[in-house]
């Protein structure tokens, strides 16, 4: 299905302009930033993906459901049949992608500048939050997957950066390394995928893939191969298991960059790669199962895990991968659209979970444990009421965003299996469940920490806490973008993806619709658990003021969860281990005893050749002569040979 | 007159032009004297030219005799450039023995 382009230069310069703006702000805070005062860094930082986010609305309004824009820059790899174009593609599910990233990075950049006041990387921070902005605009608006792929590895890159910012923490240069080498095993996958793209179809524009992929054997071993090594990419880049254990270390970074790269959008990036090649994917039904299951499972487990951590991070973190793997469960079944709108909400009311967290940690001067933390709403009211609402939208209760487009996921799986719409269910529940310990033992009750530093609790500046406002609001009212049909709405958001997401529709196993009735049933039962999970929660952290206990009392069961499985514990046993002895073992005996001795050797053998020759030089004249007569009569004999 | 010189077998001269020219070689070789290796260079460049006369007269074609001018010419103008050479490295070593000039070594 072609979509219909439009090619005006007005729109066009402001197409170019959106990733660019991110681009000269990277380059003004990273050069001259040295030169400028702090004020102004942080300011410049923020305005250019203000800048990007004003011209994505203005495309947005002149850009119908069936329009794109395609924006060819210049021919970049010429070579024989191959040519690639170094091009941007804007279409329905491009600007969605393009409003959350620079809406909600437009809104952590202007909270970073409260929260990273007074931190001597202040103009470093800006100068790597501009240039992942850049990235990840080059990503969701690359028209082929080489500039996608771009746009991926740099994510990866600012993710390092951005992790590892307070680098004088070994830890954190630890959980850096982690992140991006976990990023680098999926990055492969994602290679292969490309090369096998290329290989076959002799092209990587994305477009016409769709165009060729529909020719293809139905779940053929060409399609399964691609689509399996492209979602090992999405395994990385959104930690989904096996790859997820990289997302809870990288809460080693300061909280805006957990806010904005780990909830809102780099790890969104697998979710956009799967949709934008709905067609190949809804080619492969084996891999859609694969993606369902891993998505489901993840959910859950990580789900679990939330349970029983202490560090109100990590709960975040555990809370993202596990709703990425609800997300990967709606691309599974080919519900992509309630992916995305779930995407949506989801950046919403997660960048607010962990800007909120940020700010208590500001009133807090550091502390991020909440055994220590209680009753806080008092003394950080706007704090508390933001963090409240988001939590109520994630836990999906009745009429706020998370409700809505989680309950489209649920619908969407139920219509394809019972037992999967249980355990996404129990899922929810769980996620109600621990987001409101979380609550519970952060804000209520009384104060655990010490006096001294109950005295310093303040709430954040203007520029902190007006952020937390906005999301809040369209955490509450983000439902608005894709009511479904039972409430005889419009359901905008299926509506403007339809174009993006047709191309596929026709190849997907047609399920009878819901009826209305069980749809209603549907959004009952899950809206009524999870009001049941959180007067549970209350019941066991506020009526029954239950703490979590100290590490050293749990056993069974509670410390296998609190100890996340020992996931991290197997891998460090079963794979880093062996391949540091292994780089070990290869660098004694490989690169020691024959790399070394064969470089060695030729050297030597050149220095013996040379004091050898240096011998003929013996200065006397009759010897030369002699050489001379002794080279013709040899040159003479070789010429009779010949 | 072709008659007469066709008596003279031509392996005749071109096994004298080869004794001459290992002499010649033999005495570039063993001679300590530069002057005489240079007369021995001489004696080569007169055998291959005797070589090319004879054969010249042998084919009755006058390409040889041609070429033995060129040679000429070449072997004075080296001669000359020899000689003043030797003239030179006399005046400074005040000896023709070239034993002595071994010091383009190593």
């Amino acid at each position: 299905m072609t979509a219909n382009l439009i090619n005006t230069p007005g729109l066009n310069y402001l197409g170019l302009l959106i990733p660019i703006l991110p681009l000269i702000g990277f380059l003004v805070n990273g050069l001259l930033g040295k030169f400028l005062p702090k004020g102004i860094t942080g300011w410049i930082g923020s305005l250019t993906v203000l800048g990007s986010f004003i011209c994505t609305l203005l495309i947005f309004q002149k850009l119908g459901a069936g329009d794109a824009i395609r924006l060819d820059l210049f021919h970049w790899i010429s070579f024989g049949n191959l040519d690639i174009s170094f091009g941007l593609w804007i279409d329905p599910l491009t600007i969605i992608m393009l409003l959350v990233v620079t809406g909600v990075g437009f809104l952590i950049h202007l909270y970073s500048i409260g929260y990273m006041h007074d931190d001597e990387g202040f103009t470093r921070f800006f100068s790597y939050l501009n240039l992942f902005i850049f990235f990840m605009l080059l990503l969701v608006m690359g028209s082929n997957y080489l500039i996608m792929f771009i746009g991926w590895e740099g994510v990866g890159l600012c993710s390092y950066l951005l992790i590892g910012f307070w680098f004088k923490n070994d830890a954190y240069n630890d959980a850096a390394q982690k992140a991006f080498v976990m990023n680098r095993i999926g990055d492969l996958g994602f290679l292969l995928g490309i090369f096998f793209l290329l290989f076959n179809f002799g092209t990587l524009d994305i477009k016409a893939i769709e165009a060729i992929a529909p020719g293809l054997t139905m779940n053929g071993s060409l399609v399964v191969a691609i689509t399996l090594f492209l979602f090992i990419g999405a395994i990385g880049k959104s930690a989904q298991i096996p790859l997820y254990t990289w997302l809870p270390d990288a809460m080693a970074g300061p909280t805006p960059v957990s806010a904005l790269i780990h909830a809102a959008t780099m790890v969104t990036a697998g979710i956009y790669m799967v949709v934008r090649s709905n067609v190949l994917f809804a080619m492969a039904p084996f891999t859609m199962t694969v993606i369902l299951w891993i998505g489901v499972v993840t959910s859950v487990f990580a789900a679990v895990i939330g349970l029983k951590q202490n560090d109100i991070k990590k709960v975040l973190a555990y809370s993202t991968v596990s709703q990425l793997g609800l997300m990967f469960a709606a691309l599974g079944v080919g519900a992509f659209s309630s992916g995305i709108f779930h995407l949506v909400t989801h950046a919403f009311f997660k960048a607010l979970l962990f800007l909120g967290a940020g700010s208590v940690i500001h009133a807090l001067h550091g502390e991020q444990d909440i055994r220590k933390m209680g009753g806080l709403r008092k003394f950080i009211p706007i704090t508390y009421a933001t963090f409240l609402l988001a939590a109520l939208a994630i836990s999906g209760f009745p009429l706020l965003s998370g409700f809505f487009s989680k309950d489209e996921i649920l619908a969407s799986d139920f219509e394809h299996g019972k037992i999967i719409w249980v355990i996404l269910s129990l899922s929810s529940l769980l996620t109600a469940f621990y987001m409101f310990r979380l609550v519970y033992l952060t804000f209520f009750n009384t104060y655990r920490g010490s006096e001294e530093s109950r005295h310093h609790i303040h709430e954040s500046p203007w520029t902190m806490s007006v952020p937390l406002i906005i999301l809040c609001v369209f955490s509450v009212l983000g439902g608005l973008l894709n009511l479904p049909d039972l409430v005889r709405s419009n359901h905008w958001m299926a509506h403007y993806l339809s174009a993006v997401t047709a191309p596929s529709a026709t190849l997907l196993r047609e399920h009878e619709p819901l009826s209305h009735g069980m749809e209603a049933l549907l959004m009952s039962i899950a809206g009524a658990g999870a009001i049941v999970a959180i007067l549970y929660a209350r019941y066991i952290y506020v009526t029954r003021k239950t703490l979590p206990e100290e590490d050293a009392a749990l056993h069974g069961f509670p410390k296998l969860v609190s100890n996340k499985f020992y996931v991290d514990e197997l891998y460090e046993k079963f794979i880093t281990r062996p391949v540091f002895k292994l780089s070990e073992w290869w660098g004694h005996f490989v690169d020691k005893l024959v790399i070394d001795r064969a470089v060695n050797g030729v050297a030597k053998s050149l220095e013996v050749s040379g004091k050898t020759l240096r011998l003929f030089q013996n200065g006397h004249t009759g010897f030369y002569v002699f050489a001379m007569v002794i080279g013709m009569v040899v040159f003479f004999i070789i010429r009779l040979l010949i | 007159m072709t008659q007469s010189i066709t008596e003279v077998p031509l392996n005749w001269y071109i096994l004298l032009s080869t004794f001459l020219f290992c002499i010649g070689i033999m005495g570039v070789l063993f001679r300590r004297n530069a002057i005489i290796i240079l007369m021995c260079i001489e004696l080569m460049l007169n055998s291959v030219n005797l070589l090319l006369v004879s054969f010249s007269s042998y084919k009755g074609n006058s390409d040889g005799q041609v070429f033995v001018f060129f040679i000429m010419v070449v072997a004075a103008a080296e001669v000359a450039v020899g000689l003043a050479l030797l003239m030179s490295i006399y005046r400074n070593i005040g000896s023709t023995d070239i034993d002595v000039l071994n010091k383009l070594k190593w």
